[in-house]
């Protein structure tokens, strides 16, 4: 019970950095750090009591494994991760040559 | 020749790198190639693989890592790679459903069996090997254009 | 399964593999992803028309991928909705492409272009056509990534600035809808909709629900943009280009909110009336709150951008008022808005082309120059204001009517009064735009090249034409259909697993 608190207490982390820093960077990482938080609390959503890994081998017959429903689902979602992490580096790079700034209380062309 | 000495890091890094970078390239492709047997899989075996030539460029600068594997050739194998996957799962509609296992299933645990899976994780990998390493020689590339523009 | 259900994988075929191909030979042929783009979203467009048919000959069309079947593997679902849905997007993308094969020739990269805007269609048809959870997350960030690149697609200043803004808040947004599922995965233990609204409904209500109702709400509203999760939308809506304005303006927010929203809060989790009272307080908080910030809008692309906001707000206030008519008001209204915002929008791109500003202060006396571009305007307007005969007017009627026959009074007030005053805004914009005296920089100004030009009036026949899609025959066919769907709630589980082959 304690470790799915402490997952939603990474989310909220994430979420912290996200809303409160003031560098572009850091608003990337805390997105990073939130998505890590949500795998995380997806995986250990699947743990059985006494369950061993999800992997089939050929010499003995394991009964009860973990859910393996959510790894799977975990890997496809840690591609989207990083699908929107690497688009999003660049367009910081991209900001920085144009701005010439990280700080995100300067970026403000736009208002009203 | 002193030009390339200039770039990239020093000595023993280079070395030691001449000498994994294709030991690393080589296990990448085995977890793709068991990805039906153990854990592994397409994706993780992509990543190692554009590990190993994002490995080359760190030790020896971008020249040396784009004359192994030019931009051209980049851009094809991540193309290749995704429509290989398309017409993989194109390919189940000979048995009446997209995506269905079309090719024989052989016995668990041999290389070649699982049907289309070996297939599917060789396609994702030079997608997903091609894609990462694009990435990095984009981001790469954009330093120098954002540095002249200020 | 019946043949007939071998169609509905191709809605996210055909784009794919567009977008794959002319990623790969996209740069050495030039003049192949003009093709390739229009040749796939016409083929899009007849397959949903098709499809329509088919819901109308079968009822509901189930399709397993892979020949596993439900629960235990994904299948897709082709209802009502699903085809109402269908027929929107391709509609709009077909000419939204058609628009861009002159607008895009000012950018130099067209094929990159064309690749990512038939990624983002191929997630938009993924999330309608989808009856898996998890299938549905995935599809809706392919979408969403893609249309983070495309908002960013000019790399000028204001692009990249709002391009980031919206990436963020985007991803925080799927962040909440992630941990939603995470959530009502454990309490239900499948990923597949129809289930999971079997599953639901045996165990009846409970706190985790109601927690998992509450994440939804936060990142389905903020890809919906409603109040107060649309803070994004201002911002990323003008800075990009014209025909990526229309497609998001007029699709995205609704095929990956506004459906979702639906799908998921009737037909999974079930409509209580605390959600349903929440879906009417935010409706209507989005529609003043949007009207009265695009009063003072000079920028034109902004103006339509928080009229989206405020028209959106009308969508939901008819999705919640949770009655036949209500719904059937909803959803017709959300087919309007498709077509007349994305017509504002191309307008305000051929207005950009030919004059090179967004500012109504700069422009005047465009008519004259601008024949189709100015007569195209005045319908549109028209019809987001709500004057007959023009489509427009036939939803608002029947959302108004429908929150005065459920005693809503409040709620009927707030629509007319929001009606109004995008009278009076969109009459603004007529006069600054169009109607006066030509400045000089003008007499040198003209009409816009052809595909240009044919799109518009496309657009422009539909909304004439939109209102007989009330019309008994047709009404039965198309909108009757989707509102069903729409009511039959926590039926949907068993409708979609009597059809499982």
């Amino acid at each position: 019970m304690i470790l799915y608190i402490l997952c939603l207490v990474l989310f909220c982390v994430g979420l912290y950095c996200i809303l409160r820093k003031r560098n572009i960077i850091k608003i990337i990482v805390g997105i990073i750090i939130a998505e890590y938080a949500v795998n995380l609390f997806f995986v250990l959503v699947g743990y059985r009591m006494e369950g061993r890994s999800p992997i089939y081998a050929s010499d003995a017959d394991i009964l009860n494994m973990v859910d393996a429903l959510p790894q799977a689902v975990v890997l496809t979602s840690i591609v989207i991760g990083l699908a929107t992490t690497a688009l999003l580096v660049a367009l910081a790079m991209r900001i920085y040559g144009k701005y010439g700034t990280f700080d995100i209380t300067k970026i403000r062309e736009l208002r009203g | 020749m002193s030009k390339e000495r200039e770039q990239g890091m020093s000595v023993i890094v280079k070395t030691i790198t001449r000498l994994t970078v294709g030991l690393i390239l080589l296990y990448g492709i085995y977890i793709v190639l068991h990805g039906h047997v153990s854990p592994g899989g397409g994706f993780a075996g992509g990543v190692i693989i554009a590990l190993s030539f994002v490995h080359l460029m760190l030790a020896y600068g971008k020249d040396v890592a784009l004359r192994k594997l030019p931009k051209s050739a980049i851009s094809f194998f991540e193309g290749m790679g995704a429509l290989l996957f398309l017409g993989l799962a194109l390919l189940g509609f000979t048995g009446g459903y997209f995506f269905l296992n079309v090719l024989g299933k052989g016995e668990p645990f041999r290389l070649f069996s699982a049907g289309i899976i070996p297939l599917a994780n060789i396609a994702i990998s030079l997608k997903v090997g091609a894609g990462l390493f694009a990435i990095f020689v984009a981001l790469v590339l954009l330093k120098p254009d954002a540095e002249e523009k200020r | 399964m019946t043949p007939e259900a071998q169609i509905i994988p191709f809605f996210v075929i055909i784009p794919l593999a567009g977008a794959f191909v002319t990623a790969l030979v996209g740069k050495r042929l030039k003049a192949l992803p003009d093709i390739l783009g229009v040749m796939s979203t016409v083929g899009l467009l007849a397959l949903s028309l098709v499809s329509v048919q088919l819901v109308r000959l079968s009822g509901v069309l189930v399709y397993s991928v892979g020949a596993w079947r439900p629960p235990v593997g994904i299948g897709m679902v082709l209802d009502g909705l699903a085809s109402f849905m269908l027929v929107t997007v391709n509609v709009v993308a077909a000419i939204v492409v058609l628009f861009s094969v002159d607008y895009m020739k000012r950018f130099t990269s067209k094929w990159q272009f064309y690749s990512l805007f038939l990624l983002m269609l191929a997630g938009m048809n993924g999330v309608v056509v989808t009856g898996d959870l998890f299938n549905l997350f995935v599809f809706l960030e392919i979408a969403s990534v893609a249309s983070y690149a495309l908002v960013a697609f000019g790399t000028e200043k204001q692009e990249l600035e709002a391009a980031f803004k919206y990436a963020v808040m985007g991803t925080v947004a799927s962040l909440f809808v992630l941990l939603g599922i995470v959530f009502l995965y454990s309490f239900t233990s499948t990923l597949n909709m129809a289930d999971m609204a079997l599953v639901l409904a045996a165990k009846g209500p409970s706190h985790i629900v109601l927690l998992v109702s509450v994440l939804f709400l936060m990142g389905f509203g903020l890809k919906a943009a409603l109040v107060p999760f649309h803070a994004w939308l201002p911002d990323a809506h003008p800075s990009a280009p014209a025909p990526i304005s229309a497609m998001l303006s007029g699709v995205l927010i609704k095929s990956l909110g506004v459906y979702a929203l639906c799908r998921i809060f009737y037909n999974v989790i079930g409509m209580t009336p605390a959600v349903s009272s929440l879906f009417l307080f935010l409706g209507a908080l989005s529609m003043v709150i949007g009207v009265f910030l695009a009063i003072g809008q000079w920028d034109l692309k902004r103006l339509l951008a928080y009229h989206s906001i405020s028209q959106i707000g009308y969508v939901v206030l008819g999705l919640g008022l949770a009655t036949p008519l209500g719904i059937l008001g909803g959803l017709f209204h959300l087919f309007n808005h498709s077509v007349f915002k994305s017509l504002l929008f191309l307008n305000s791109g051929s207005l950009e082309h030919a004059t090179g500003t967004r500012d109504l202060r700069k422009m005047g006396g465009l008519m004259q120059r601008m024949p189709v571009t100015g007569t195209t305007s005045l319908v549109a307007s028209m019809s987001i204001a709500g004057i007959p005969p023009f489509n427009g007017f036939w939803s608002k009627l029947i959302i108004i009517i429908a929150a005065v026959e459920a005693r809503r009074f409040g709620y009927a007030f707030w629509a007319v009064l929001a009606s109004l005053l995008t009278l009076a805004s969109f009459t603004k914009v007529m006069k600054y735009a169009f109607l006066g005296a030509l400045r000089d920089k003008g007499r040198a100004l003209a009409e816009a090249p052809v595909f240009m030009r044919c799109a518009m009036i496309l657009l422009a026949l539909i909304c004439i034409g939109g209102g007989a899609l009330l019309a008994p025959g047709i009404r039965d066919v198309f909108l009757t259909r989707a509102a069903d769907v729409v009511l039959q709630g926590l039926r949907y589980g068993t409708e979609v697993f009597k059809r499982v082959g």
